[in-house]
C-alpha cells in the first residue's frame, strides 16, 4: 500500500484542485470596480461636509446635509408621490399586461406577431421625441401637471417589460403540467390559478419588480408631463443639482433613492430565487 | 367494471393530415391493451382523444356505455400518465397526489389516508414531503402513476411512460406497473413504440400504422402469426424476402421454398430462429458476419443477389465469414397484397 499510494494520489488529487481562473477573477474585479466604486464615492459624499482636492479621504464627515434635506417638505412630498406613482403604475400595468401576455403566449389571433413586436416600438425611437408628441396630446386633454397624466406616460415605459417577460414565463410553462391538472379534474380557470400562475410566478414577479423600480427612477416622462404640479424624487434631484452645485444634496438624494430598490432587490432574492431573471429574458 | 369502446374514431389535423383513421377497439374490463406502432402512427393522438385532450373529428368513445366523446378532460373518468411525468414542481409529492382529491372536496383525513395508501402501493411510502425535483426519474414516474391511481379512474391511460428512463429501470418499472394493474384490475391503455414493452405487459396488442389498425391480438399470436408484412417486420426480427412464386415454389436468387399458392409475386417471412443453416459449397448463400451473443449466435447471410438475411444459430463457432451455406427454413409465412397468403 505504502509504495503504491504516491503514484495513485497524484492524479487522484488533481480534480480537487481546479486551475485558478485568472480571466474570471480579473473580469469579476473589473466588473465590481465599475459597479461598486461609484456607489462608494456617492455614499461617502452623502456623509461628507468638507472634501477638497487633493485629499483622498474627506476632511470632515457629518450629517448636516441629511438634516437640510430631510427637513424640506418638498423632499417628503416627492418621495410620497414617487412611491404612489410606482405602486399605481405597477398595479395598472400588471392588470393590463398580464392577461395580454397570457393571450400572446397561448392564443392565436390575427396580427399577433405584429402587435407583439409593436411593444418594442416605444423603445425603438428616441424616447424624448415620443414624449414631446404625447405631451402635445396631453396638453389638449388637460393631463399636463396631473398625477394621472404621469401615470399614463409611465405606463408606456413599463409595457415592454410587463409584456415580454411574462410572455416568456407563460410560454415556458409545460403544457403537459396543465393537461395533467385538467386530467385530475381541474377546470381551465383552476388550472391557471393553481398550475400556470405558480409556475410562471417567480419570473412574473421579476417583471413586476423591474417595472416598479424602473417607474420609480423614470425621469424624462415624469418631468415633461408632471411639471410643475407633480415632482417625483428623480425630478427633484435634478432641480436640486441644477439650482445649486452642491454635490452632497445629490448624494443624499441618491442614497435615499437606493432604499426602495435595495428593499425590492432583497425581497426579490427571497421570493424569486436564482435563475428567474435569466429565465424571464429567455435564458 | 369498466369497458372502453372506441367506434370509428377519426382525427384529421389541419393540413389536412389524417392522424387517426376510423379506428375501432373494445377494451374489456381489467384488460391491459398496448397501442404499438412507429412514430406518427397515431397512437398518442388516439390516447389523447380518449383522455379528452384532442377532439375526434368523427366517431364515438364510450366508457361503460356513457358517451364521453365531447366531454372535457376534467369530467372524464380517465387518468393519464404522461411521458414527461408532468409533475407540478411547485408542489411536493403529497400535494401532487392530493390536488385531485381536494378538487373533489374530500375531507382532509380521507385525502391523507388515500394518498398514503397509494404511495405505499407504488413503493414510495414516506416520500410525501419530498419535492418532486428531489426524486430520481423512476421515482418521478411512480409519483405520476400514483397521481392518476389515487383518483381511482375507470380507465388508466399511459403515454409512453417509460420512454425517458434507462433500459434497466424501464424493465423494472414495467413489471411493477403490470403488477399494480393486475392487482387493481384497472382497465388500461398503454401507448409505446417499444415492442419489448408491449410483448411483456399487454393482454392484447394493437399494432398501428398510419392511424389504422394493422392487427389486434394476444402478444404471442402477434409474434407468431403476423397478419401483414408490416406487423411481421415491426415485431421482433424478421427476414422479409420479396420473390416470385411459380409452380408451387417461392424463388429468389437461387433460394427456393415450397409454397403451394397461385403463381405471382409474394413476400416470404421467416424468423432468424426458424432459419437453419448447413455448411455447403457453393451453397445458396454466403456468410457475411457471425456475432456471438453468448447464449446464441446471429449469422448475417447474403443471397447471390446480395439480399441480406439473418439466422439464429446455437453454435456460432461452426460458421465463418465467406463460407457457403444452404438454408432450411422451418416455418415460413408469405404475404401477397398486404395479406397473409400462406403459412407452413
Amino acid at each position: 500500500m505504502e509504495r503504491v499510494s504516491p503514484v495513485i494520489s497524484a492524479p487522484a488529487m488533481a480534480p480537487n484542485r481546479p486551475p485558478i481562473d485568472w480571466a474570471g477573477i480579473i473580469f469579476t474585479a473589473l466588473l465590481s470596480a465599475a459597479i461598486v466604486l461609484p456607489l462608494i464615492v456617492v455614499g461617502t459624499w452623502a456623509f461628507t461636509e468638507v472634501w477638497r482636492y487633493p485629499n483622498v479621504v474627506p476632511q470632515q464627515f457629518g450629517l448636516r446635509f441629511w438634516n437640510q434635506t430631510l427637513t424640506r417638505a418638498d423632499v417628503w412630498s416627492a418621495l410620497t408621490i414617487s412611491l404612489q406613482l410606482s405602486t399605481v403604475v405597477t398595479l395598472l400595468s400588471a392588470a393590463i399586461c398580464l392577461p395580454a401576455a397570457y393571450a400572446f403566449a397561448r392564443m392565436d389571433f390575427p396580427g399577433r406577431t405584429v402587435l407583439f413586436f409593436s411593444f418594442l416600438a416605444g423603445h425603438a425611437f428616441p424616447k424624448f421625441g415620443l414624449l414631446i408628441a404625447i405631451a402635445a396630446i396631453f396638453l389638449q386633454l388637460n393631463l399636463i401637471g396631473t398625477f394621472w397624466g404621469v401615470v399614463l406616460i409611465q405606463l408606456v415605459g413599463t409595457l415592454l417589460f410587463m409584456i415580454w417577460i411574462p410572455v416568456a414565463a407563460f410560454q415556458s410553462v409545460d403544457r403537459r403540467m396543465e393537461e395533467a391538472a385538467r386530467d385530475v379534474g381541474a377546470s381551465p380557470l383552476r388550472v391557471f390559478w393553481s398550475i400556470t400562475l405558480p409556475q410562471a410566478g417567480p419570473t412574473i414577479a421579476a417583471a413586476v419588480l423591474l417595472s416598479f423600480v424602473g417607474t420609480f427612477y423614470e425621469t424624462e416622462g415624469a418631468w415633461l408631463i408632471g411639471a410643475p404640479g407633480i415632482r417625483t424624487m428623480p425630478v427633484l434631484m435634478i432641480s436640486f443639482i441644477n439650482n445649486q452645485m452642491v454635490i452632497q444634496y445629490g448624494a443624499v438624494l441618491s442614497v435615499m433613492l437606493w432604499v426602495p430598490s435595495f428593499i425590492a432587490l432583497m425581497f426579490a432574492r427571497r421570493v424569486i430565487g436564482g435563475g428567474a431573471f435569466a429565465r424571464g429574458f429567455g435564458g | 367494471m369498466s369497458v372502453l369502446k372506441i367506434s370509428e374514431v377519426s382525427k384529421i389535423f389541419a393540413g389536412p393530415t389524417v392522424a387517426v383513421d376510423k379506428f375501432s377497439l373494445d377494451v374489456a374490463d381489467g384488460e391491459l391493451v398496448c397501442l404499438l406502432g412507429p412514430s406518427g402512427s397515431g397512437k398518442s393522438t388516439l390516447l389523447r382523444m380518449i383522455g379528452g385532450f384532442e377532439r375526434p373529428t368523427s366517431g364515438l368513445i364510450t366508457i361503460d356505455g356513457e358517451d364521453i366523446t365531447h366531454q372535457p378532460p376534467e369530467k372524464r373518468p380517465t387518468g393519464m400518465v404522461f411521458q414527461s411525468h408532468a409533475l407540478w414542481t411547485h408542489m411536493n409529492v403529497f400535494k401532487n397526489l392530493a390536488f385531485g382529491l381536494k378538487l373533489r372536496r374530500l375531507p382532509a383525513s380521507e385525502i391523507k389516508q388515500r394518498v398514503e395508501a397509494v404511495l405505499e402501493l407504488v413503493g414510495l411510502a414516506g416520500y410525501g414531503g419530498r419535492g418532486v425535483n428531489q426524486l430520481s426519474g423512476g421515482q418521478q414516474q411512480r409519483v405520476a402513476l400514483a397521481r392518476s391511481l389515487v383518483l381511482e379512474p375507470k380507465i388508466l391511460l399511459l403515454d409512453e411512460p417509460f420512454a425517458s428512463l434507462d433500459q434497466h429501470l424501464r424493465e423494472r418499472l414495467r413489471e411493477e406497473v403490470r403488477d399494480i394493474q393486475q392487482r387493481l384490475k384497472i382497465t388500461t391503455l398503454f401507448v409505446t413504440h417499444g415492442q419489448d414493452e408491449a410483448l411483456a405487459m399487454a393482454d392484447r396488442i394493437v399494432v398501428m400504422r398510419d392511424g389504422r389498425t394493422e392487427q389486434v391480438d394476444r402478444p404471442d399470436i402477434i409474434y407468431r402469426e403476423p397478419q401483414t408484412p408490416f406487423v411481421a417486420g415491426f415485431i421482433g426480427t424478421m427476414n422479409l424476402v420479396e420473390g416470385e412464386v411459380s409452380n408451387g415454389h417461392f424463388k429468389r436468387a437461387g433460394f427456393a421454398v415450397d409454397m403451394p399458392i397461385a403463381d405471382g409475386p409474394a413476400v416470404l417471412a421467416v424468423r432468424p430462429e426458424a432459419l437453419d443453416l448447413t455448411a455447403a459449397e457453393p451453397g445458396t448463400a454466403r456468410v457475411h458476419r457471425v456475432t456471438d451473443y453468448g447464449t446464441h449466435g446471429l449469422v448475417d447471410l447474403d443471397l447471390r443477389d446480395g439480399t441480406r438475411l439473418k439466422s439464429m444459430v446455437a453454435h456460432p463457432d461452426l460458421f465463418k465469414p465467406g463460407q457457403g451455406v444452404d438454408l432450411r427454413p422451418q416455418a415460413v409465412s408469405a404475404y401477397r397484397d398486404n395479406q397473409r397468403a400462406y403459412r407452413s
